[in-house]
């Protein structure tokens, strides 16, 4: 299937990467050789095949619910960009906030 | 001899018996690195003053006559995609160039638990998606063999710290053949576990279902001394099996009477680099030799393997790199107009060009309207090659393959494609994608001068047999002299 422009700008958008008008003109034509290249999967006869998402196939590793001590906030703030000293913090995202 | 030509099995002796002491041979890798690391750039760091404080200490304790670790006072390089408490973990990426893990890796804690002393960071491909080491946003590094040649990737760094005698032994990971393909073209021993032998946890994510730490060291039973000290479960990673580790080290010199080796015709075909063939060749014979068969055996969806993997590993990497969004931790972009836009920019200023290819690939292969037919479609040719190995198991104990197409290519090449690139991977990936222990042993030089591998796979949680195998082939052939000389 040939991608398009936009094809790749919604995928940009999906990823949330910003991409230079280059890296968008670059991804178009990569993009496309790599799933070309891996539509050869398609020449698998895959019917009645279960999906394999994990070679241990676990199923719930459960363990006791009781408290135990986590991460310290100073810590867990520490490599923030930007914190009040108790929050990380973000631009505002409500209207008029 | 000086004590850096020697392996991590023989300095822990030396040190026991009171010859030398953690100190001296802390030292004597620092020096190592000080006289070579500018030229090679292994490490991004090197923590002379916490290895010497580590070694230092381990000294007390031996004089003190406490019992101590079975790595006590070895050196050790990290890849710097390990969480160790009180140093950086920047995954060779801008994005996380300054960012320190508030804890330690389980691996990291089991080896300080043994002794072991940390000596430095090594360089990796960007979040470890590369085979050269040259998405690293940091630095190039060098293949101690050959100036201007890879050492590969994603942990080339380790590797090359290893070759140059500049550690005894490192730490990496193996996405797709991350640790094999490096231990390969740097003339050293690679071991990548089974999934689940090592618990994940304080590994950065790449790719979850493929992701393993593995080890690098200069020979099999270094590997041995290494992965028996790191390997078993631990309740914080949920993927780590709860299996008792074999006392694989106390084995290791006995052959495996009988062994039955597969080989893989179609391995041995186009694209194989006529050298690498003929290594592999004569190491069966040397098989052969020692009364195991060899045994032609068919895998028929290998061939699937790496399209298989570049639509499991995206995916999943670019879930877990979603995590990346200039609020928690890692780069935040200067300008920026509200929230969305804060994530879009930190994260194309961030990652690099590779990384951003894997994310967009990860998020096609799962939007809506294309999961099942790439992502769900990757999963079950995913199990058919699994089953592939199992039903090959059936008949045969190991099987041997090259670990890569061709010996170590020039740094800095005319940019192949990326598919070029990928390819590379062949004989790795699978072993990611079924789950498999397998090894990179050295076998000869090329005709380029450089170093070949030999690659051994075993059924899941058969390390033990895995090293067996491959220190027979070790115990009958002369290692390779010293890139360095």
């Amino acid at each position: 299937m040939k991608l398009t422009l936009s094809d790749v700008q919604k995928v940009a958008r999906l990823a949330r990467l910003k991409l230079s008008e280059d890296e968008l003109s670059k991804s178009v034509e990569q993009l496309g050789f790599i799933l070309e290249f891996i539509d050869t999967l398609n020449d698998v006869d895959t019917d009645d095949v279960e999906p394999m998402a994990h070679t241990a196939e676990l199923v719930n590793a459960f363990r006791a619910d009781v408290p135990a001590p986590s991460l310290d906030r100073n810590d867990a703030l520490a490599n923030a960009p930007q914190t009040d000293g108790r929050y990380f913090l973000v631009p505002a995202i409500l209207e008029g906030a | 001899m000086s004590l850096t030509s020697k392996s991590a099995t023989e300095l822990a002796a030396l040190q026991k018996t009171g010859q030398v002491s953690a100190v001296e041979v802390t030292r004597a890798f620092l020096d190592q690195i000080q006289q070579h690391d500018s030229r090679i750039k292994a490490f991004l760091e090197v923590d002379e003053a916490g290895a010497l404080e580590s070694a230092g200490e381990v000294d007390r304790q031996r004089q003190a006559g406490q019992p101590l670790g079975p790595l006590a006072g070895i050196p050790i390089a990290i890849k710097d995609n390990l969480c160790v408490k009180g140093w950086k973990a920047s995954c060779a990426s801008k994005m996380l160039a300054s960012f320190r893990p508030p804890y330690d890796a389980h691996v990291i804690t089991q080896l300080r638990n043994a002794g072991a002393v940390f000596v430095g960071r090594a360089n990796m491909d960007e979040f470890a998606m590369g085979s050269s080491t040259e998405t690293s946003a940091f630095q190039l590094t060098a293949n101690p063999w050959k100036a201007g040649y890879t050492p590969g990737g994603s942990s080339g760094g380790s590797a090359a710290a290893v070759a140059a005698r500049m550690a005894p032994l490192s730490l990496g990971s193996d996405t797709g053949g991350s640790v094999r393909q490096p231990a390969s073209f740097c003339g050293i021993v690679g071991l990548k576990p089974s999934y689940g032998r090592i618990s994940r946890y304080g590994l950065i994510a790449f790719a979850s279902s493929l992701d393993q730490i593995g080890t690098l060291g200069t020979n099999v039973t270094d590997t041995a001394l290494l992965l028996q000290a790191i390997a078993g479960h631990d309740a914080r990673d949920s993927t780590s099996v709860d299996t008792a580790v074999p006392d694989i080290l106390s084995n290791l010199e006995q052959p495996l009477q009988g062994l039955k080796i597969g080989i893989v015709p179609e391995h041995f075909g186009d694209g194989l680099q006529t050298d690498v063939a003929q290594a592999i060749q004569t190491a069966l014979d040397v098989y052969r030799s020692l009364g195991a068969t060899v045994s032609e055996i068919s895998l028929p969806h290998s061939r699937y393997g790496v399209a298989a993997y570049y639509v499991i590993a995206p995916s999943e990497a670019s879930s877990n790199l979603a995590r990346y969004d200039g609020i928690h931790y890692g780069h935040r972009s200067e300008k920026y107009q509200g929230l969305v836009d804060l994530y879009e920019t930190s994260r194309g200023e961030g990652f690099g060009d590779e990384v951003k290819r894997r994310i967009m690939i990860g998020t096609y292969a799962l939007s809506s309207g294309y999961y099942d037919a790439y992502y769900v479609k990757a999963l079950k040719v995913r199990r058919k090659i699994a089953n592939d190995f199992t039903d090959a198991f059936r008949s045969v104990d190991i099987i041997v393959t090259p670990t890569a197409p061709a010996t170590a290519f020039p740094l800095q090449e005319e940019q192949k494609s990326p598919i070029k690139r990928y390819m590379s991977d062949l004989y790795t990936t699978t072993a990611n994608l079924a789950g498999l222990p397998g090894i990179s042993i050295p076998c000869g030089l090329g005709q380029d001068g450089l170093p070949i591998g030999m690659q051994l796979l075993a059924p899941a949680f058969e390390e033990d047999r895995l090293l067996r195998a491959a220190r027979m082939y070790e115990r009958e052939t002369t290692p390779l002299p010293s890139p360095l000389g």
